[in-house]
């Protein structure tokens, strides 16, 4: 059972309080009806499935409730950092310094 | 007294018989024993028959890890446990115990023809024998298997014991109360760190149980034990934990424990939980789980009575039991020969010491003289003798890799020791690395990925002496990582036992070793020859050699047949072990009882029970039940005399000529309101909602962004930015999480909040054409008159004197309302609308009526109908779309390619050809049923149902191009028959809906 820590709730948290949701940083389109059915597709299908650090979407389904995104090594199954919904990606490369 | 106890040993209480009964016979043993050591005590060594070939067994170890000793224990009516270890289960009064997998009995057991089959089940065996004719797999092969095959009976009634669970936070977790782990916990302790040791075993102290003759710190070892025992259960911050297995070793330092309550006790405690589950969350972790001994692979070594020499040893110290008394030894480490030692000194005649080295420490071989013993360097075993119990062993001198001519010796033991394999499985579950060390020739921890520190033989560092150190020094090392800081003491030990060896392979035989039943898994029944099979028919990854030979699959998890399992094959394949890999470890280390696992979450607890506040009145009105999600949802009313199919007759009737009574509160319901409110449904529902007014309502679609149907309900305005939401009863949660997903991550800009009130409101539906006479008299605030509260209008107003949010709306075709009032008042109400309905025959409806009233409409259920692969358009609901929308969640994917295309499956009617025939849901449907098999299929029937008021079946389902066959006639196959339908519109009653506008 991971631990993870809620960037709205500034705390560290069981597992059983999160729900995962997916892929981070994939915005839906302004005005999808604009996209050629290729893009319709990559926006809806087309994934990472990343072998190591992933962002990705959590939500503290049992807590407040807030989506957040995080990078999560999907190979050690470690999270790097966990952030508010809204920012940018942090550096990959400070996040793996700093594991170090 | 037994020729095999000898009452100057062990530590089990000599003056205190216990009187067990196995296989129905009465057998005496010591408070203290085990059923093994008490079995053993009594010169039984058989106690079961092996899993494939029935092969006669007995205890090879003293712990955990044994693979043969399974017995089925009984303490009363319920209480029956099939395949626990002989080693582990300790004895009281009355318990009976019996061997597993024999009959007639465990000593003339008819499956031994096996054992001379064993052709028939070599490595990969299920894959190549029993692959035909097909149809004798059902009837022959399997049943054969599974009888011929197999460990313990399962239990045959419910368990009457309960099981605990429990969290625990602490700085410092040691598993494992050995020497390392003790030295560990009283540095760790001393720092003031909360600690928890835990120990699988009945007793604290590991190997020093087993090592009586070592000086720890000036005392004997016992006497050291206690007294450092004492100190720590003296230490508040300390907590010890005995029969308590670490099981797992999970992210963050999350460690599962189960503890063994009860099995021990000779009378249960009131209302004591059997055992206990705890999860376990550690700053840091220290493994001191020690080690296990190897044995060695030879023809024929898995006869009653060949045990590991270490578990000799502790047969002899703790429970004070000669398991011969004639032993041999055969080894190829030095411990064995200390094992040698103390039965000899216990008045056991060692007939023989076998070394397959060249050459021993010289204090070793003096030490053997000096005690009358035979000393045969350089030989090896090629087969024993003796049908139940060993009788004799060949030994063969050894010339080089060669087995020279054999000699036979008699004995009634054989003890063996091919070595020792740290311990690792915990750190294993981590992804904790490993390293092959060739000067142990053994794998010892490499990179960490947990913060966690081993200690003692787990780093394959023997004696008690360098475990005392080892452990001190990762207590103090887990504290000062956890903030605390400490000091670890110096333990002088004297008369230390460290010992080397070496690790083998099959031993060398003068025989051919193509018919050697040299065994490497015993609970699995596993031969080297087996592996050696797997490799020369390709299987070149370990990983594919376990799986195909079934080495170390057993419940023991290979914790004797692992190493000697990949050794063999490393040679197989003539590659180094290095190269050849590890195969994965996996939890839980010892078998666990899923009532440990399940805890509390049985029963009524397995899962929750939704109910609703009118739930009680339909239990008390007879009302048969089903569950729908986690709701228990009133299913029928059944009258006396009354099945289901009478019942829904009934209910139809009543509703379609006067008036039903539905309990729908558990409807989803989401309170959608804020200044953005109506440009958030727009985004998400299909329809266009701006123009809809207050107090008005309409059928809402919302699809997934892929373009299916997801969910649906009626939706009511009521005012500018409020709307009451409601959705399926299983999608409730679903659609208020898509819901805030897109509120908070795509559209964070909207002014809009989303509450759930499912549970806040008591929904009452009425139907029937006396529905609004019905009403009408309980409502203030609202003119209920056609014109002014037309169909699809919401009000708030009060019913009964209740606040309440009324709709009028229509699931069932009927003039329709649905009143939701908070759910205090849900019974209340209830109860006032039946009272005053009795003067219209109000029935109460099911789930099961609503089903057959709403399919005669045509309306969908979503779920049952659609299967998320249906649009809108599929469900005949393009009217649903906002024509003039240029987005909403699902609108992009309704113009891609294949959801554009012609041919999909449409959602169209069923009418049999004899109106009598109920189809069956899910059924299959054909254009032809002459057609050569495989058929093509074109769709399945969704809905079906009897439907009272037509006098007829009806039916709903998905065909392909459906809307193009109306009058066509398909086919149904069913079982029997084939059901010719006609192709139609879904709606079958009321087209007109005239029945709405009363």
């Amino acid at each position: 059972m991971l631990l993870i820590h809620c960037p709205y709730c500034d705390e560290t948290l069981p597992e059983p309080e999160f729900a995962y949701a997916g892929e981070a940083h994939i915005d839906r389109p302004a005005d999808p009806q604009q996209l050629s059915d290729e893009e319709w597709r990559d926006f809806l299908f087309i994934r990472t499935n990343a072998k190591g650090p992933h962002y990705e979407r959590w939500r503290h389904i049992n807590g407040c409730a807030r989506f957040f995104n995080a990078v999560r090594d999907t190979v050690s199954d470690k999270f790097l950092t966990t952030y508010k919904a809204g920012e940018a990606r942090p550096d990959l490369a400070k996040l793996l310094e700093g594991q170090k | 007294m037994s020729a095999y106890r000898v009452e100057s040993h062990g530590r089990i209480k000599h003056h205190q018989p216990v009187s067990f009964t196995f296989d129905g016979e009465t057998v005496e043993g010591r408070e203290g024993d085990t059923v093994a050591s008490a079995l053993l005590a009594n010169g039984k060594h058989l106690m079961g028959r092996s899993f494939k070939y029935h092969r006669p067994r007995g205890a090879i170890a003293a712990g955990s890890e044994e693979p043969n000793a399974l017995i089925g224990t009984t303490r009363s009516e319920g209480r029956f446990e099939p395949n626990t270890r002989a080693t582990v289960q300790e004895i009281y009064p009355g318990l009976k115990t019996e061997s597993q997998n024999s009959y007639p009995s465990l000593k003339y057991d008819i499956g031994a023809i096996n054992d001379r089959l064993y052709m028939l089940f070599s490595a990969g065996f299920y894959y190549k024998t029993f692959m035909w004719p097909r149809s004798f797999w059902d009837k022959v092969y399997e049943p054969f298997i599974r009888r011929a095959a197999g460990l313990g009976v399962s239990p045959t009634v419910e368990d009457p014991d309960h099981y605990a669970s429990r969290y625990l936070h602490c700085d410092i977790l040691i598993v494992g109360a050995g020497p390392a782990g003790i030295a560990a916990a009283l540095a760790a302790g001393k720092s003031g760190a909360k600690v928890l040791l835990a120990d699988e075993g009945a007793e604290m102290g590991g190997s020093v149980l087993s090592e009586p003759g070592v000086n720890i710190d000036g005392c004997s070892a016992w006497n050291w034990l206690e007294a450092r025992l004492d100190e720590l259960r003296g230490m508040e911050n300390v907590t010890l934990m005995t029969r308590t297995t670490a099981i797992g070793y999970y992210h963050q330092n999350m460690v599962g424990l189960c503890q063994k309550l009860t099995d021990h006790l000779t009378t249960l405690p009131e209302g004591a939980p059997r055992e206990r589950l705890w999860r376990i969350r550690a700053n840091q972790v220290i493994l001191t789980q020690g080690a296990l001994e190897k044995p060695l692979v030879f023809h024929e070594n898995d006869r009653p009575g060949v045990m590991l020499a270490g578990s000799a040893q502790t047969y002899l110290n703790r429970y004070g039991v000669l398991v011969g008394r004639r032993p041999v030894v055969v080894t190829s480490h030095d411990s064995a020969w200390y094992a040698a030692f103390d039965l000899a000194d216990a008045g056991a005649e060692v007939q023989a010491i076998v070394d397959l080295r060249d050459k021993v420490q010289s204090e070793l071989s003096d030490e053997a003289t000096k005690r009358g013993i035979r000393v045969l360097t350089s030989h090896t075993v090629t087969g024993t003798s003796g049908r139940l119990r060993i009788k004799s062993i060949r030994i063969n001198p050894l010339r080089g890799s060669k087995a020279g001519r054999a000699e036979t010796v008699n004995c009634d033991a054989l003890l063996m020791s091919g070595g020792w394999t740290p311990s690792l499985h915990l750190f294993s579950h981590t992804k904790g690395t490993l390293r092959w060390e060739d000067d142990t020739k053994a794998y010892l921890p490499d990179q960490k990925a947990e913060a966690c520190h081993i200690a003692g033989a787990g780093r394959g560092l023997w004696g008690i002496g360098k475990a005392l150190t080892d452990g001190g020094e990762a207590g103090v090392a887990a504290a000062t990582a956890a903030g605390f800081t400490t000091i670890a003491e110096a333990y002088p030990v004297e008369n230390d036992r460290e010992g080397t060896g070496i690790s083998l392979r099959e031993l060398p035989t003068d025989r051919s070793p193509g018919k050697a039943k040299a065994f490497i898994d015993f609970q699995n029944d596993v031969t080297a020859k087996d592996i050696r099979l797997a490799v020369s028919e390709g299987m070149h990854s370990i990983e594919h050699v376990k799986r195909y030979t079934t080495n170390g699959m057993a419940t023991d998890q290979g914790k004797m047949s692992n190493m000697n399992g990949l050794n063999i094959a490393a040679d197989a394949l003539g590659k180094p072990q290095t190269e050849v890999g590890l195969t994965t470890f996996r939890p839980p280390y010892t078998p666990t009882t899923f009532g440990a696992f399940a805890g509390y979450h049985k029963g009524s607890h397995f899962e929750v029970t939704r109910k609703t506040p009118i739930d009680d009145w339909a239990e008390e009105n007879g009302a048969a039940f089903e569950p729908v999600a986690l709701w228990r949802r009133a299913w029928y009313f059944p009258k006396p005399g009354e099945d289901l199919h009478a019942a829904v007759a009934r209910e139809c009737r009543a509703t379609r000529e006067s008036l039903g009574i539905f309990d729908a509160s558990t409807l989803g319901k989401i309170e959608v309101s804020g200044p953005d409110a109506v440009e958030f449904m727009n985004r998400m529902y299909t329809n266009p909602w701006t123009k809809l007014g207050v107090s008005r309502c309409r059928y809402g679609l919302l699809l997934g962004e892929d373009g299916y149907i997801l969910d649906d309900g009626v939706i009511g305005r009521l005012s500018d930015d409020k709307f009451h939401v409601t959705t399926t009863t299983g999608g409730a949660a679903r659609v208020l999480n898509m819901m805030e997903d897109y509120l908070q991550t795509e559209w964070p800009d909207l002014k809009v909040w989303l509450t759930s009130t499912t549970e806040q409101w008591a929904t009452i539906a009425l139907n029937g054409p006396n529905a609004r006479n019905l009403l009408e008299p309980f409502v203030e605030g609202q003119d209920m008159s056609d014109e002014a509260f037309p169909h699809m209008s919401v009000s708030q107003c009060t019913v009964a004197g209740f606040p309440a949010r009324l709709f009028r709306i229509s699931f069932t075709g009927e003039l329709g309302f649905e009143v939701n009032v908070p759910a205090r008042y849900g019974r209340a109400l209830w109860e006032n609308l039946w009272e005053a309905g009795q003067q219209y025959d109000v029935c109460p409806y099911g789930t099961e009526t609503m089903h057959v009233l709403r399919a005669e409409k045509g309306f969908i259920i979503v779920g049952q109908d659609t299967d998320g692969t249906v649009t809108p358009d599929d469900a005949g609901m393009s009217w649903a779309v906002g024509k003039k929308k240029t987005d909403f969640v699902g609108m992009r994917s309704l113009s891609r390619p294949d959801i554009a295309a012609p041919g999909r499956k449409q959602l169209v009617g069923l009418l049999t050809r004899d109106s009598k025939t109920v189809l069956d849901e899910g059924a299959q449907i054909v254009a032809d049923p002459k057609q050569p098999k495989p058929m093509k299929m074109l769709g399945h029937v969704t809905s079906s149902y009897w439907s009272e008021t037509l006098g007829r079946s009806v039916a709903l389902a998905v065909v392909q191009g459906g809307r193009d066959r109306m009058g066509d006639s398909l086919y149904v196959p069913m079982p029997g028959k084939d059901v010719e339908v006609e192709v139609t519109g879904t709606v079958f009653y009321d087209p007109e809906n005239a029945r709405l506008k009363l």
